[in-house]
């Protein structure tokens, strides 16, 4: 039995990837080798740790020590110090909040932080199905499969509260229902992986730290909804997720936890990867649906919905990796114990992709309900050189904006609504005082126009004009009533477009108008721009 | 897979993988590593220990390092914290002297007494 006194973690995140952790994970295996200590000492590659911004980023347990921005030279110095002499290298541990850590006597550390969805991001080797078994992984599908029946499965799920994490906020459990009730020879359960919002890269994260997390939700969705199939459409350029979603399949084939049969029960359930070429609109599960069976990825006219009649017609259950990525947890842990967590209407946590103007850039998650300002000044560590915040994206392009009027009110699904605003995916990019609206909004419009998919003329149409009128804004030939003119046409898009993209499209519009009207009359009525962004 | 059995034992033979990142209340075992230390041996002190632990297949125990405490004349020093107990100093750990003090205060709970130099 090997025993090793210390790990040492290097982070294997994509973002960690593009600062060279690979160079530094190999002389980190060699420095150990030369210095006699591979037998005490194991190097283990993981998924992301948090800090992303930071990379390449080392965690040395169990003190528990993060160490950023490691360069190859900083080598011999951490082995020689830390792992031969036990003194910390104090130069490299620098302000990075310790997220993903889990200090030693100090299991308190994380602070605000919650870690349902990222358990194992960044503490297990995403590559060995053993270390997700040893942190409990696959008890949850055995425990349904062995000590529940489906209908039970769902009732838990109902009860804990999940909505979907996609985006729209379904709930769960009711959405698990629908395909339950649905009378089929076939089900299927889709993972939703094409993480299209810019800004956003946290499922791509999960699935590169956790694969094996969503192999166990999806099997415990097929059995409650009665699917023996499951796909798991990723963005193609998400290559490491898909690498790694990969080897844990055939891991856990090899175990007999995905195939026929699993634990004796007479439920069967397998795992394909599909990849998706990087259309937006390909996200929307029902363009989603149409690309999996190898169509253009058009959104179909809804109803019939998925649940009911879905991938080749037949009933399917469509979710996001990270509502997937709690499911084991729930069911292992109860309903209860996940209602603990976030607010009475929303529980749990969220994840979010923290950019823009922010100090601490990175992977979080928060309990569902935590103010924009916690998130900035706690977490975020502020904003560069003390400037002025200005206005945060949640949720990507389709998401709202949030004025620093909503910097105190609890971000979670149905709040942000009420404020005319949204939570969406999992982007939140922070922005101080020094951009223009009108230039981001123009920004926003161009991407919308883009990609809408030109099946509906309210949307194809539309996200035109609206990029037209918001870029002549922007060079100072704006004309009085183009804001009313936006704003009616967003009411028309937002009530007649056949899918998500086209209803979305208009919101941060709509919400920069509520919230910043005055800079953009600034442009129109006095051909000026107030922060000197835009070239008029 | 065919039983909950099988997964269990999987679980319990992997736990020991991971346990050192789970932050844990365990006994831990630390090691003087100063210059002092290692020029009295700290090293060759530190893989009796580890041998010794992996031998007797003892999973629950974390060893790190510390650096020079000023007692150089004692080094190499072992420091023995058992969950809700007092910490044990030992001087003058010989690798023989570590591995008596795996099989007797790790393993049966029963402290060194001639070897301990303080205790807090
Ligand atoms: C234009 C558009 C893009 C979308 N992109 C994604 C996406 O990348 N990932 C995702 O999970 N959901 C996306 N959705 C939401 C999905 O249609 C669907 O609601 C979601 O996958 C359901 O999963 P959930 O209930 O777990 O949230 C998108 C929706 C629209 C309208
Ligand atoms: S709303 Fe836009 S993206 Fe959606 S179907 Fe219509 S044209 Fe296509
Ligand atoms: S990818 Fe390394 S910290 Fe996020
Ligand atoms: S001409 Fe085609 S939508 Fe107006």
């Amino acid at each position: 039995m090997e025993f090793y006194r210390s790990h040492v973690l290097v982070c294997g995140g994509t973002p960690c990837v593009l600062e060279g952790c690979k160079g530094v994970r190999d002389a980190l295996i060699a420095e150990v080798k030369r210095r006699g200590l591979d037998r005490e000492v194991k190097v283990v590659e993981t998924g992301c740790l948090g800090p992303c911004d930071l990379g390449p980023v080392i965690v040395v347990y169990p003190e528990g020590t993060l160490y950023q921005k490691v360069r190859v030279s900083d080598v011999p110095e951490i082995v020689e110090q830390h792992l031969l002499k036990g003194r910390v290298v104090t130069r490299l541990v620098g302000e990075a909040p310790q997220a993903g850590v889990v200090k030693y006597e100090e299991p308190t550390y994380l602070g605000v932080q919650e870690r349902i969805v990222l358990r194992n991001c960044g503490v297990i080797d995403p590559e060995s199905i053993e270390e997700y078994i040893a942190r409990d992984g696959y008890r949850a599908l055995a425990k349904c499969l062995t000590e529940m029946k489906p209908a039970d499965v769902i009732e838990a799920v109902k009860k804990s509260g999940l909505v979907g994490r996609g985006g729209a906020a379904f709930p769960t459990g009711l959405k698990w229902s629908f395909t339950a009730k649905a009378d089929a020879d076939q089900k299927y359960i889709l993972c939703n992986a094409d993480e299209g919002e810019p800004g956003t890269f946290k499922d791509r994260l999960i699935l590169e730290g956790d694969p094996h997390s969503i192999l166990e939700g999806m099997a415990i969705a097929g059995y409650a909804v009665g699917a023996d199939k499951g796909f798991i459409y990723v963005r193609g350029e998400y290559v490491l997720s898909i690498e790694r979603l990969g080897k844990a399949i055939e891991q856990a084939k090899a175990l007999g936890l995905l195939g026929s049969n699993i634990f004796g029960s007479g439920f069967s359930f397998d795992v394909e990867i599909r990849k998706g070429a990087g259309a937006y609109v390909c996200g929307e599960e029902t363009g989603l649906i149409e690309s999996i069976e190898g169509k253009r990825g058009e959104p179909r006219i809804k109803p019939p919905y998925p649940g009911t009649e879905g991938l080749y017609g037949k009933p399917t259950v469509v979710n996001n990796v990270e509502t997937i990525a709690n499911i084991p947890p729930i069911l292992l842990n109860g309903p209860d114990w996940f209602r603990k967590f976030g607010t009475e209407r929303c529980p749990g946590t969220k994840v979010f992709t923290l950019t823009g103007d922010i100090n601490n850039k990175g992977l979080i998650e928060v309990p569902m309900g935590i103010t924009l300002r916690r998130v900035i000044y706690e977490i975020g560590g502020g904003i560069p050189g003390g400037r002025e915040f200005k206005m945060a994206q949640t949720g990507g392009t389709s998401g709202g904006c949030l004025p620093k009027e909503l910097l105190d009110v609890p971000m979670d699904y149905f709040t942000l609504p009420e404020h005319g605003s949204a939570l969406g995916s999992g982007a939140l990019l922070i922005m101080d005082a020094s951009h223009c609206i009108v230039d981001i909004a123009e920004c926003f419009m161009r991407f919308f126009e883009h990609e809408s998919c030109g099946k509906c003329t309210p949307c194809r149409e539309g996200t035109a004009r609206l990029h037209e009128i918001v870029a002549k804004i922007a060079r100072g030939e704006g004309k009085p009533g183009d804001l009313e003119l936006l704003d009616e046409l967003g009411s028309v898009m937002q009530v007649s477009s056949l899918c998500g993209l086209g209803q979305a499209a208009p919101v941060p519009i709509k919400t920069m108008l509520k919230y910043f009207r005055d800079e953009f009359e600034a442009h129109i009525n006095d051909r000026l721009c107030p922060t000197g962004t835009c070239g008029i | 897979m065919k039983t909950v059995e099988e997964l269990e034992r999987i679980r319990k033979q992997a736990q020991a993988m991971t346990r050192l990142r789970e932050g844990k209340e365990t006994t831990r075992i630390v090691v003087g590593m100063g210059t002092c230390g290692i020029a009295a041996g700290a090293r060759e002190t530190l893989s009796a220990i580890m041998d010794e632990l992996a031998k007797r297949n003892i999973q629950d125990v974390v060893v790190t390092q510390t650096g020079c405490v000023g007692l150089c004349e004692q080094e190499p020093i072992v420091d023995v914290i058992k969950p809700g107990a007092a910490k044990v100093t030992y001087g003058k750990v010989t690798k023989e002297k570590a591995r008596q003090i795996v099989a007797s205060h790790i393993v049966n709970g029963q402290v060194v007494g001639e070897w301990v130099i303080a205790s807090a």
